[in-house]
């Protein structure tokens, strides 16, 4: 236990300068961004695309929320209900939350905090922008051309053979979209195995790098098998091939087993990245290194390993033997551990730090909150008796949007908020911006508590009617909503607007000790002028502290 | 009293009146059910507070105001060992717990009697053995084991009581079982969980939790005329198994009675036990259910006979014990126009029906 102590000023705002050469005015016009090979920028181009796609889903989500108001089904036809959350969950799920963290933060930082100037493949990278568009693209269309009612799991024989609505569609966007994220992923194990920086040893990486190693694992390994249970559902949409229906000897359970093979690891790959934020921003404002730096790092691939073997609790209630469900459930229980080792090694980190309560840093005690008790009642999930009478209600809907909404989100506005200084080279308000932080947990809670409780009364998901007797929790939930709207609305409103007129941030604002920090902001097109060496551990403040304060190079 | 408005008064009442927090408990597993709940309630909560509290007091005492020169700290393998096996421990527990009741939901009692529900887009229909249908009702007595045997006429739909704390998907092209045991009279909602299209939300209906009397009166006063087992024997004389089950030593089939609960042996070598499922398969496909000794002569009947008409036709062979008659009740006129089955009576089983189990 080394028990150095540090003290990390803020450098002075005022003195900051807009460096006169960077990645973001290296070059102008469209092309320069459409052609680009720069990590940087293709991260932009995905930050402006997710963000685009989220508010789709978002609206589709308020949408819900309406027709949930009443009992009734009333606001529109059960036909258009069941379009509309599927299209929630598809954009929800696959073009935004599986990119949003490792498209956007990641591929704008994983070359710089490893010392490297670009990603291993960069027009790969920027292949898989153009994928992601392509599948964006296929998804709207079947949304536009009159929609696709399948819910974002595709449950066949439904998807197969009892609908006429866009499926085939839909399904080849997401194909598509799946192949930008095992691009992605490929790009990133690549890079982190092969471009680090001299000194930069696989125990100096930032926790960041190691989370992202670990959904890189996952995208390259899990998608796949989601691609092609999704070409056997276009398939047997199509030619009528019998995979899934019994009628020709198919096995509809088979559907299941595929798709949660992937989709349980996809819960991963969401979640992974936006842990990774956590440690940084943690670390950061409370200048101290991340306890047990070796748990954080293992947890993360620990998770990765696990989380292939427990595909199955997604099927307790459908005729699995139940031994098999035996074996399932113990996994579960076992995926469950790293992440309460994460979540109390981060409450450690506090431990005699010196804490600031900067934006990123209200998201990451969010993110926390929410993900325990995400966490926790995934556990209820895994128990299998519980299981029985919790999953298909709204149980299991509150249960994931802990986890993704309360814990993935908060993490990407965490840190969205964080590196956008180094993004942009400018700093957003900061007390409106501590204020969409706020509201949007206290939105959150609100919209999404009262539906573990509705769960538990047994209220079904996907209905667009339900008993009265709902009613007052589906009230409380949609006013949370309204709330969460707000809070999400606002970072847009004020990130934009800080473009122009937020305060030049310099090169280091928050004094922390990442590669990334170390440059200019906004960072140049080759990142580091010269190859930086690396001579100490991550999260080291002793060194950012004893580092002779010279301003960083700004060239021109 | 109401200050504001009378109507807005009014719908407040009815808006509160018509809050549910917690739903009843009205099956013998519930309140297992339930305690796993408040266990796992409890843990969360006691995780939640000790998170909380980490992360308040020392935001609180380690703020920088407070504590300027943060103190660098490796880790400690004693304190993360800690919270490895603690949070491990109480996950083991929640699983051996959560085992317990599904293995308890989910191996329904021998002595529980059956009913048969079809799930189709969007509907469920019930099938009680003395002949019963009902739609989007189930009717059952409280205080007895009930086994519900399920199955889809198309997707995958899912059965589940919330006031029971039980749920069983229907899936298609197969049988999945749950039992439940009723402890309070009532009516109860029934819901579809596994979404299945337009009218998913539908697809709902009401449990009638009755007092043995008041369920015997009901199946005396509902009855369609014929059992599922006579139903059937129509049907196997209709689709002509008889023609090979006939029971005779020298049928081209093997014979049926006593086959129920039976373990023959398969043209592979394999040993199975004849269920309700090995039934519905040996029907459909034949070619993947040959038993030992026999010619594969059996024509599959897949897409000829319905759920409802796989059920008849598996009660039929399910009541079969000893006598094979079926010859003798087509020539009697007892199936034509049958007389009303009193399912709830035991013991007034006439001859030429198919046993029906009471
Ligand atoms: C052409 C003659 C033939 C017809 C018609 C026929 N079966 Fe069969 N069935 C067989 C033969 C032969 C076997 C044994 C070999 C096998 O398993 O395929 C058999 C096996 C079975 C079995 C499994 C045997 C066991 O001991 O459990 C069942 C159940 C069965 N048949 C039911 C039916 C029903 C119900 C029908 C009418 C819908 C039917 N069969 C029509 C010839 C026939
Ligand atoms: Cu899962
Ligand atoms: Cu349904």
């Amino acid at each position: 236990m080394s028990t150095a102590s540090t003290i990390v000023k803020l450098p002075p705002q005022e003195g900051a300068t807009l460096p006169k050469k960077s990645y973001l005015n290296s070059e102008y016009g469209l092309k320069s961004w459409l052609l680009t090979g720069d990590h940087k920028r293709i991260a932009i181009l995905y930050l402006i695309s997710i963000t685009f796609m989220f508010f789709v889903g978002g609206a589709m989500a308020g949408l819900i929320r309406l027709e949930l108001l009443t009992p009734q089904s009333d606001l529109m036809a059960t036909d258009t209900y069941n379009k509309v959350f599927s299209m929630h969950g598809i954009v929800m799920v696959f073009l935004f939350l599986v990119p949003s963290v490792p498209a956007t933060i990641g591929n704008f930082l994983i070359p710089i905090m490893i010392g490297a100037k670009d990603l291993a493949f960069p027009k790969i990278n920027l292949l898989s922008w153009y994928l992601y568009l392509a599948g964006a693209a296929f998804t709207i269309a079947a949304m536009v051309l009159g929609g696709v009612d399948t819910g974002w799991t595709f449950t066949t024989p439904l998807s197969t053979h009892y609908l006429n609505t866009h499926v085939v569609t839909a399904g080849l966007g997401i194909f598509i979209a799946g192949f930008s994220s095992i691009f992605t992923g490929l790009n990133f194990i690549v890079t982190i195995h092969r471009m680090r920086a001299p000194g930069m040893t696989w125990f100096r990486l930032p926790l960041f790098i190691w989370s992202h190693y670990a959904a890189s694992i996952l995208m390259v390994l899990g998608t796949p098998v989601l691609a092609i249970s999704l070409v056997l559902v276009i398939l047997e949409r199509t030619i009528g091939i019998g995979i899934f229906d019994p009628t020709k000897g198919g096995d509809p359970l088979l559907f299941q087993h595929l798709f949660w093979f992937y989709s349980h690891p996809a819960v991963y790959i969401m979640i992974l990245p936006g842990m990774g934020v956590i440690s940084e921003v943690i670390s950061t404002f409370s200048r101290k290194r991340v306890f047990g730096y070796t748990a954080v790092a293992f947890s993360s691939v620990a998770i990765a390993v696990f989380g292939f073997f427990v595909w199955e609790h997604h099927m307790f209630i459908m005729g699995v033997s139940n031994y098999s469900a035996l074996v399932f459930s113990l996994l579960t229980m076992l995926v469950a551990v790293p992440t309460a080792i994460k979540i109390f090694n981060w409450s450690a980190t506090l431990y005699k730090g010196s804490i600031t309560f900067e934006t990123p840093m209200l998201y990451a005690f969010g993110f926390l909150g929410l993900v325990t008790i995400g966490g926790m009642t995934g556990v209820f999930l895994g128990s299998m008796g519980m299981d029985i009478h919790l999953t298909e209600t709204y149980f299991i809907v509150a249960h994931f949007h802990f986890v993704m909404v309360g814990g993935m989100l908060m993490a990407y506005l965490s840190g969205i908020h964080f590196w956008w200084p180094k993004m942009t080279g400018r700093m957003y308000p900061e007390q409106v911006s501590k204020l969409a932080a706020l509201t949007t947990f206290i939105g959150f809670i609100l919209t999404f508590f009262p539906q573990f409780i509705l769960g538990y009364l047994g209220m079904p998901r996907r209905y667009a009617a339900y008993p009265p007797e709902f009613q007052v929790l589906n009230v409380l939930s949609t006013a949370g909503a309204t709330v969460l709207g707000i809070g999400y609305l606002l970072p847009m409103l004020y990130m934009t607007w800080s473009l122009k007129y937020g305060k030049i941030a310099g090169a280091n604002p928050w004094q922390a000790t990442g590669l990334e920090w170390q440059i200019q902001s906004p960072p140049l097109t080759e990142n580091f002028l010269e190859t930086p060496i690396v001579d100490h551990e991550a999260y080291d403040y002793e060194w950012l502290a004893n580092k002779t304060q010279h301003e960083v190079q700004t060239v021109g | 009293m109401h200050i504001i408005s009378p109507v807005l008064w009014e719908f407040l009442v009815n808006w509160l009146t018509h809050f549910a927090l917690f739903p009843p408990e009205a099956s013998g597993i519930a309140p297992y059910t339930d305690a796993l709940y408040f266990f796992l309630v409890g843990i969360s909560l006691t995780g939640l507070v000790i998170v909380g509290l980490l992360v308040g007091l020392f935001s609180v005492k380690y703020r920088k105001e407070k504590h300027p020169e943060a103190v660098q700290i490796e880790g400690s393998t004693l304190l993360e060992a800690t919270w490895t096996i603690i949070p491990l421990a109480l996950f083991m527990i929640a699983f051996v717990w959560g085992a317990l009741l599904y293995f308890r939901i989910y191996t329904p009692p021998t002595n529980a009697m059956n009913i048969y529900v079809v799930g189709k887009q969007w509907m469920w229909k019930a099938e009680h053995p003395g002949g019963q249908h009902e739609i989007n009702a189930l009717h059952i007595p409280i205080n007895k084991p009930v086994q519900l045997t399920l199955i889809s006429q198309d997707v995958f739909h899912s059965f589940s009581i919330p006031a029971f704390r039980v749920k069983r998907e229907a899936i298609p092209g197969r049988y999945t079982t749950v039992w439940f045991e009723a402890t309070k009279t009532g009516e109860y909602h029934l819901f579809c969980t596994q979404y299945c299209g337009t009218l998913h939300s539908a697809m709902i209906g009401t449990i009638y939790a009755m007092t043995p009397d008041d369920y015997q009166a009901w199946t005396a006063g509902s009855t369609s005329g014929t059992s599922l087992a006579q139903n059937g024997e129509r049907l196997f004389a209709s689709l002509g198994c008889n023609s090979c089950h006939s029971g005779a030593a020298t049928a081209r089939g093997p014979n049926l009675a006593a086959a129920y609960g039976s373990k023959i042996q398969m043209s592979n070598g394999s040993y199975v036990t004849v269920d309700d499922a090995f039934l519905r398969n040996a029907i459909l496909n034949p070619t993947m259910n040959q038993v030992a000794g026999y010619a594969p002569i059996m024509p599959t009947y897949q897409g000829q006979v319905s759920e409802d008409g796989l059920i008849d036709l598996v009660e039929y062979i399910k009541n079969l014990n000893s006598n094979y008659r079926v010859q003798q009740t087509l020539n009697t006129s007892q199936v034509q126009t049958p007389s009303p089955a009193m399912p709830g009576t035991s013991g007034s089983a006439n001859a030429g029906q198919g046993m029906v189990k009471q």
